[in-house]
């Protein structure tokens, strides 16, 4: 490496061509999910900010009045950081010890459980209420148990409509997010340097705590952001768990929207919503400029032990009995309930789904729903990671136009900083805003997308992508620059330079950025708000179908068309998985 | 190349193209309908209309109530339906204040009772009619020896107390109208001092329908909350769906005179449709019999079409309130939002 170095230093500067140096290349890969991001997220949301402000042409300044005199939104919105930032932590408490687990250690049921792990991420929030109040409930499985054990006269665990059951749920939701970044990550440091560390004298912890830590933060803090705007831009979760005092920012939008009809109170206040993300995304995106780059792990696969010590195997037990019990067994309780009827174990709601029982013009037979979720699924997550990828190697390929310098890195000029931020806001944008946008906007050719199923993805894909690029981009900005000008210098082009060296070393951080992309699209997030062709249901919207109306049958068959939808997940994300497999030209 | 990129690429080129296919265009003609997503109507009953006038009937669903009057507001201009289904009179001063639908003077509308029919114009045309009342677990006050709720009054009582579950009016259109029940029956000056004291006699307050009743409502649940407020079309909807069909119903609703709020749906046509004769028509066949036949058992409301008959279940488990509140459209539209904030400081602050 030194003696490249030395030799690159010397090489004029236009003998290597690469992203790095060649500026219309760079912004020619950023162009496809530039135009995305224009047409369909700036252009629908400056239209109905610019409608919501200016109804018939004139201000109407009185509407917003009671933003500044109520105290009100001060406190809604207060709740909703505060709310945000400690789901953040508490998530960040419980999964990091599950990161290290399944970034060290290779233990039996491994691909399981990180499938299993993930599948909370899709369900929709009534039906994770209903899970967690099965179990947790004041008459749920645990109260229940505990009385009997201890015979007691009240159930002992009050969490329904409390703060703490809310923010369980999001724990549950957001666990499997930060384990898959950072574990994908924490398994591609250099092992050398923690050995040379405790060869040197340092104890386990103070190891972690100098040297694994630190090296790790670019993926705690890209992970520790997207679990942020996630719990930000809650909506269900809070509601239904926490009771309808703790109203976020992202009901009142509805309210004021829907509710009230009043439409520049809503555009306002998406328009704080989106300032305060876009604020936080720019401080982090700043300080991860700064960040020191860790040293390259040599081998890529990463290098996975089976548990040996006592250290080791308490570590695995722990972690896989914490996980088993929040992730696991609220999902098994839902599976069990999808089978009990008035009599014990039945098949009765599984029949119920197949056979054509209710003559609706909109029946659609679950295998349709399933099909189409997952069609949808695949062509969002292929969507995602195209654009994903291509926006990530803008990023990273920013050399702020300073001097030609080996040890470029620290040095990111500040326009990467803003796209950076710009690219992650559909994420935090209200989807009631976003879904009245297209209302007015893509209503005409050649964008009449507004009530085409082409935007199913194409909503999807726009929240997911900036996911993309969150997975992958601390990992693309790891690679030494010298790796591709080794590659320009022995004549490959551009192109070739990201196919063989950048490609193969992202490779896994681009697979959880399309695990995310395609749970994301399965879950319906945002999307629910827009126009559907109610002849393609999608899992969700069936599930919501059957709670909509009384009736065992209702209830049952929704929880039915759950454990489908958890079982089609698990396996499309094990289906993904296995790509890993296929072309590892490295191991 | 790495095998996963040639993957990659190939997927990209098909999803590339299926997106450069927006709105594919039907053969012959199509009649869009614009509705809210607990519209449900019988695949025969569509098929007819279809058979009988040659064209094809497009349903575009647009989240609830609420959410699909603000998109039809907001797509005036440049009309994503020819009809809109799903007006209630809670949001039909807002419907006609927006002024986008046309007046049709159907010939059906003889049919269909006068109190209705709230708008002279014929802007927008009943369709059907439920009423959002309490609804109570029969077994659950058996077992206790306690009697049911026969009035909006008894809840307060202490008898009565951690017994009931409401939705939140902000965030659930029965909420709305649960709401608006105690505006009728208690009068503005008063509907606050009964929600205290059904605040301080422990009512919960819950999300949505969906979470209230399958979340908390006893008869469904493991919920404890034997009181939930629901429809009045909910107990025959409880029999019709249950595992093994029952003698009784295993839930009852209270519509006694004043505690009862009656919701009407209207449909209307919008205005800029291309085709407002096949429009008519079709305004015309859902104020007949066999559409009207046909929403009870799709939809679990009433048909306002006085000469349709209703199903067995109906009129063996349902009951519709003689005399429902009623609160003007046009009130309910200017004092919405002074309401709601009134209730939610009482309620949530």
């Amino acid at each position: 490496m030194k003696y490249l170095e030395k030799k690159l230093r010397r090489l004029p500067r236009d003998a290597m061509a690469s992203l790095q140096t060649h500026t219309v290349l760079r912004w020619s890969v950023f162009s496809l999910p530039l135009i995305f991001l224009a047409l369909f997220y700036f252009y629908p949301l400056i239209k109905i900010v610019l409608l919501s402000f200016f109804p018939e042409g004139s201000w109407q300044p009185g509407k917003l009045g009671k933003l500044v005199a109520s105290p009100v939104y001060i406190r809604i919105l207060w709740f909703t950081i505060w709310q945000a930032a400690l789901s953040t932590v508490l998530t960040l408490l419980f999964a990091l010890p599950g990161a290290y687990i399944f970034a060290r250690y290779s233990f039996l049921g491994k691909n399981l459980l990180q499938a299993a792990m993930t599948v909370p991420f899709v369900l929709p929030t009534v039906v994770v209420a209903a899970a967690f109040r099965a179990l947790l409930g004041d008459n749920g499985l645990v109260n229940d148990w505990l009385v009997e054990l201890f015979s007691l006269s009240a159930p002992p665990i009050r969490l329904d409509q409390t703060v703490y059951f809310f923010l369980l749920a999001h724990i549950f939701y957001n666990y499997s997010l930060i384990v898959r970044i950072v574990s994908s990550y924490w398994a591609g440091l250099d092992p050398n340097l923690r050995s040379a560390a405790r060869m040197l004298g340092a104890s386990p912890w103070q190891t972690f705590r100098r040297i694994t830590l630190p090296l790790l933060m670019p993926a705690i803090s890209s992970a520790a952001l997207l679990v942020f705007i996630f719990c930000f831009t809650s909506f269900g979760v809070v509601l239904i768990l926490g009771g309808p005092g703790y109203a976020t920012i992202e009901v009142e939008i509805y309210r004021q929207a829907v509710q009230m009809f009043n439409l520049p109170m809503a555009a306002a206040l998406s328009l704080i919503q989106i300032a305060i993300n876009f604020l936080l995304m720019w401080v982090y995106a700043r300080l991860d400029r700064k960040s020191k780059s860790s040293l390259f792990s040599e081998s890529v696969a990463g290098s996975t032990v089976r548990p040996a010590t006592p250290f080791d195997r308490f570590m695995v037990i722990a972690n896989v009995v914490f996980m088993v019990l929040l992730l696991i067994s609220p999902l098994l309780a839902l599976v069990l309930r999808s089978f009990s009827g008035e009599d014990g174990m039945t098949l009765t709601y599984y029949s119920a789904l197949f056979t054509t029982g209710s003559q609706s013009v909109f029946f659609v037979e679950p295998i349709k729903a399933v099909a189409n979720s997952v069609g949808f699924g695949f062509g969002a997550m292929v969507l995602a990671v195209s654009l994903g990828v291509m926006a990530s190697s803008f990023l990273a390929s920013d050399r702020g136009g300073k001097a030609y310098d080996v040890r470029f890195q620290g040095l990111r000029g500040s326009s990467t900083t803003v796209w950076d931020a710009l690219i992650m806001l559909p994420l935090a944008t209200s989807a009631v805003t976003l879904g009245f946008g297209y209302i007015i906007t893509l209503n005409a050719p050649p964008l009449n997308f507004r009530d085409s199923l082409a935007l199913v993805p194409i909503a999807h894909a726009l929240v997911a992508f900036p996911f993309v690029v969150r997975c992958i981009l601390p990992q693309l900005r790891q690679i030494p620059h010298s790796l591709r000008e080794a590659a320009s210098m022995l004549g490959a082009s551009p192109s070739q330079v990201f196919l063989q060296v950048d490609l193969p070393i992202i490779r896994r951080a681009i697979l959880v950025g399309a695990v995310f992309a395609f749970s994301i699209s399965m879950g319906e997030f945002g999307a629910s708000a827009f126009v559907t062709r109610p002849h393609t249901p999608t899992m969700p919207v069936a599930i919501f179908r059957f709670l909509g109306q009384p009736g065992e049958m209702n209830y049952g068959q929704a929880m039915a068309m759950s454990t489908i939808l958890m079982v089609v997940t698990c396996s499309g994300f094990w289906l993904i998985a296995r790509l890993d497999r296929s072309g590892s030209a490295l191991r | 190349m790495n095998g996963v990129i040639r993957k990659l690429a190939q997927r990209l080129i098909v999803v590339s193209l299926a997106l450069l296919m927006p709105g594919v265009s039907q053969a012959g003609q199509a009649l869009t309908l614009m509705t809210h997503d607990s519209f449900n109507v019988s695949k025969e009953v569509i098929a007819e209309f279809e058979k009988t006038n040659g064209v094809t009937v497009r349903f575009l669903k647009s989240g609830d109530a609420g959410a699909a009057l603000v998109q039809a507001i907001l797509s005036k201009n440049n009309p994503m339906a020819d009809l809109f289904f799903g007006v209630d009179n809670t949001f039909f001063s807002r419907a006609i204040g927006a002024d986008i639908f046309e007046p049709y003077d159907s010939p059906m509308l003889a049919a269909i009772p006068d109190q209705l029919q709230l708008d002279s114009e014929n802007r927008l045309l009943p369709v059907d009619y439920g009423d959002v009342c309490l609804n109570y677990d029969k077994a659950w006050f058996a077992t206790k020896g306690l009697a049911p709720p026969t009035d909006l009054a008894d809840l307060v009582k202490p008898e009565y107390k951690g017994l009931t579950v409401v939705q939140n009016p902000a965030t659930s259109s029965p909420g709305m109208a649960f709401l608006l029940a105690t505006i009728g029956k208690f009068g503005e000056g008063k509907y606050l001092e009964y929600w205290k004291q059904l605040r301080d006699n422990e009512v919960l307050v819950a999300q949505g329908w969906s979470d209230a009743y399958f979340g908390h409502f006893t008869a469904a649940s493991k919920g404890d909350r034997p009181v939930v407020v629901s429809y009045a079309t909910s107990p025959p909807a409880a029999v019709y769906y249950a595992e093994t069909k029952p003698e009784e119903a295993p839930t009852a609703a209270v519509v006694s005179d004043d505690n009862a709020f009656r919701q009407i749906e209207f449909v209307g046509i919008l205005k800029g449709s291309e085709n407002r004769e096949l429009a008519r028509k079709f305004v015309d066949f859902m104020l007949s019999t066999p559409f009207q036949e046909d929403i009870p058992l799709q939809m679990f409301v009433y048909p306002a079409n006085s000469e349709a008959a209703l199903p067995e279940i109906f009129v063996q488990h349902s009951q519709i309130a003689d005399k429902p509140v009623q609160v003007d459209p046009a009130a309910i539209e200017a004092n919405r939002e002074k309401w709601l904030e009134e209730w939610t400081n009482v309620m949530l602050r």
